[in-house]
């Protein structure tokens, strides 16, 4: 955990009390919608279908359980009892009303967290590997970057009006859990030849209506100059970032049309002007930042204890472990993903009971700090061994313990026309429907790694284009169609999604759904060939025939 | 429109000149860029002081030969979430050393006066009166700043190494 200091709650508090006056301005008339919604936007407050939604960063994922139980407290007191956990490390409020906005900040900034730059033109909430810190195998903890990160861009004199919004992504694995390459800036910490740690960075990666993968702009950047090359970015993407159309405005556009060599250039002209200027970072400064992550006192143990041997007779419990818990960098430990996706459910979703029993769960067992990815679950990061099967009657009680994390029902959902005034179409439904399908477990494990994205719009808030199958819901002649999408994927090997053929009403998407998971179930060589790489393998046409044929 | 300068409302001693009002002989003026670079001798050889409002979509680096002769760079925010102008006053301020007035004009709110003042403006033409009151007011809204600029203000985290006793320093 970041432990925040008086200076950070500082910053938070003159936030909250600036919000205040601006919905006080709103409130009396004195400020315009128009000009509150720039105000509002760069606190994370939103105007959707029914009500006003504020998302709240939670920056690299990590929580500790006080934070969750101020989360619960606010879905209780503001909401309807519940939050939505996003694909970026948020979690949002549908239903609070303008004139509590001010007081919900004030009690999430009680526990030191907020809305700040969770929306607007600004750089986003920074997000992380949701094993950061505890995963075996990583070259440094990259929450230390996110945090410096975070901190430099946090009210940035200079870059809080850019062309368009602005997301960070950072992964120190050679698995990218972190979709670095659909970020505007990723940030993949390495090893150089020389045995230097430091970044390779990528730019121009993004979803929505036009997508990109991200390109590497420099192989190596040093910790001493990270900064500096990320401000030199920022000040090209400022300056000559498109502005006439906004569908054209994000640094994915400018990357492309200048090309990645004239906008390195450009990129590296500028950096030569402020490599040595008041952003190089001397070491006691990323000590400073460093000495305030607290990692919790493991105790010393080994790995598979007996208390593990005697659950594993239990098929429901061994079901569970073999689905959600992964390896931890300590011997003894293990890292618990808590599935958001039961059966019927709304992707991402937790009640404020659940926040709170989680938040104890993670006291007991996890140190208190809990993870939360941009699948839209979470994780408890610390788990002994010896405390997985009680745990996992906990988890199962509070309906978190569903053995489907990155099955075929873990499904990535924005939240659609059900509440978002952007969407074209419904997304949730459509998961909800999907989870029904595939409720077996044994199929579901039959079918192996399978990740189905839903995007209500072309904005692509559910990284449909990234999923190994993609869901995107347009509109046509006033009535809902989703265009599907296969061979996508987010991570180090990232692509895009191909068309598979045309688009279908909403009705017939579970049906198409099913059509493709059977075609793949035949295609595959072994049980082990995973869906996305039959697809590499095969292409589109062969799943276009079997699902289309009949149609 | 009020103009704050040093946290208050003060007199203008600019006058805006339009694009095709004679150049008088004396008394302060701000002059369009167009204007300004057709015959920028002209203007830096009158008695007294010259500003140039500047476009936000012009590499400010064409001002270059004329720094020392200006008194005052106006920068424009055309809408206030359009934020070129801020990037133009931190390369004005922090690499080229401009060190006359940088004004800032357009659509100018309160919301952005601490990320202006940091910016290095020094100068501001507000467009509500009700904000260029509160000016003093809403520029000690924040009393502690992430990052460094060119401003002086220390950022946090070098903040915190300083008030650190050396032996645990890390």
């Amino acid at each position: 955990m970041y432990a925040y200091d008086e200076l950070d709650r500082t910053i938070v508090n003159e936030r909250v009390s600036e919000f205040r006056d601006q919905v006080a301005r709103r409130l009396s008339g004195e400020l315009t919608e128009d000009e509150f919604k720039t105000l509002r936007l760069m606190n994370g407050v939103y105007l959707q279908l029914h009500a006003y939604m504020l998302r709240i960063a939670i920056p690299y994922g990590t929580l500790s359980s006080r934070q969750m139980r101020a989360l619960a407290h606010v879905a209780r007191k503001y909401d309807r009892g519940y939050g939505h956990f996003t694909t970026r490390q948020n979690i949002q409020f549908h239903w609070i009303k303008l004139a509590d906005l001010p007081d919900a900040m004030a009690d999430l900034a009680e526990v030191g967290i907020h809305g700040m730059q969770t929306s607007g033109n600004c750089t986003r909430n920074v997000t992380a590997d949701q094993w950061a810190g505890v995963v075996p195998g990583e070259i440094e903890d990259p929450r230390i970057w996110a945090e410096i990160i975070r901190q430099y861009s946090t009210l940035h004199p200079e870059f809080s009006f850019l062309p368009r919004k602005f997301k960070f992504a950072i992964t120190a694995s050679d698995h990218d859990r972190a979709a670095i390459k659909v970020h505007d800036i990723g940030l993949r910490i390495h090893r150089n030849a020389e045995g230097e740690v430091g970044f390779e960075v990528l730019v121009g990666g993004g979803l929505g209506r036009t997508p990109f993968l991200a390109k590497t702009i420099n192989e190596f950047v040093s910790h001493r100059d990270i900064l500096s090359y990320v401000e030199s970015i920022l000040r090209v993407y400022n300056q000559y970032g498109r502005r006439d159309n906004i569908y054209k405005a994000r640094i994915k556009i400018l990357v492309h049309e200048l090309g990645i060599e004239k906008f390195k250039q450009e990129v590296e002209e500028e950096w030569r002007h402020v490599r040595d200027g008041v952003l190089a970072l001397d070491p006691s400064e990323i000590e400073e930042i460093r000495s305030r992550f607290m990692y919790p006192a493991y105790e010393t143990l080994s790995d598979q204890p007996e208390e593990l041997r005697k659950a594993a007779l239990n098929p429901n419990f061994e079901r569970w472990r073999e689905n959600s818990v992964a390896a931890h960098k300590v011997p003894g430990y293990a890292i618990v993903t808590l599935s958001l996706k039961p059966v019927g459910g709304t992707p991402g979703d937790a009640t404020a009971q659940q926040m709170d029993r989680i938040a104890d769960l993670a006291d007991k067992y996890s140190f208190g700090e809990i993870r939360v990815g941009h699948e839209q679950n979470l994780a408890l990061p610390h788990v002994a061994q010896r405390d997985l099967p009680a745990l996992w009657r906990a988890l199962d009680e509070a309906g978190v313990a569903t053995p489907n994390v990155n099955l075929v029902s873990d499904i990535i959902s924005c939240p659609g026309l059900d509440y978002c005034s952007l969407a074209n179409a419904r997304s949730i439904p459509i998961a909800q429907e999907l989870t029904r399908r595939f409720a077996n477990p044994d199929t579901a494990a039959l079918i192996g790694r399978l990740h189905i994205n839903i995007s209500g719009c072309i904005n692509a808030c559910g990284h449909h284009h990234v999923g190994h199958i993609g869901i995107l819901g347009v509109e046509k002649s006033g009535e809902e169609f989703y265009q599907i999408t296969i061979g996508g994927r987010a991570d180090e090997q990232a692509e895009l999604g191909t068309l598979v053929g045309p688009a279908v009403p909403h009705e017939q998407v579970a049906d198409v759904i099913e059509d493709i998971v059977e075609a793949y179930l035949a295609l595959r060589q072994r049980p082990d060939e995973l869906f996305v790489d039959v697809v590499k393998r095969l292409g589109v046409a062969p799943f276009k025939e079997r699902v289309y044929a009949t149609r | 429109m009020p103009l704050v300068k040093g946290n208050t409302v003060v007199a203008d001693d600019f006058v805006h000149l339009a694009d095709d009002a004679p150049l008088p002989a004396d008394g302060a003026v701000l002059l369009p860029a167009e204007r300004f670079l057709a015959d920028p001798k002209a203007a830096l050889s009158r008695g007294d002081k010259i500003g140039v409002i500047w476009p936000n979509n012009r590499d400010v680096e064409d001002l270059l030969p004329y720094l020392d002769g200006l008194a005052a760079v106006a920068l424009v925010f055309p809408v206030f979430r359009d934020g070129r102008a801020y990037s133009q006053a931190r390369l004005l301020r922090e690499r080229y050393k401009f060190k006359g007035e940088l004004r800032a004009t357009g659509q100018v709110l309160r919301d952005q006066f601490m990320f202006m003042l940091r910016a290095g403006f020094d100068a501001f033409e507000v467009k509500k009166d009700s904000d260029a009151q509160v000016f003093a007011d809403v520029a000690r809204r924040f009393s502690v700043f992430y990052q460094p600029v060119g401003d002086g203000r220390i950022p946090a985290f070098r903040r915190r190494l300083m008030h650190m006793p050396e032996s645990a320093r890390p």
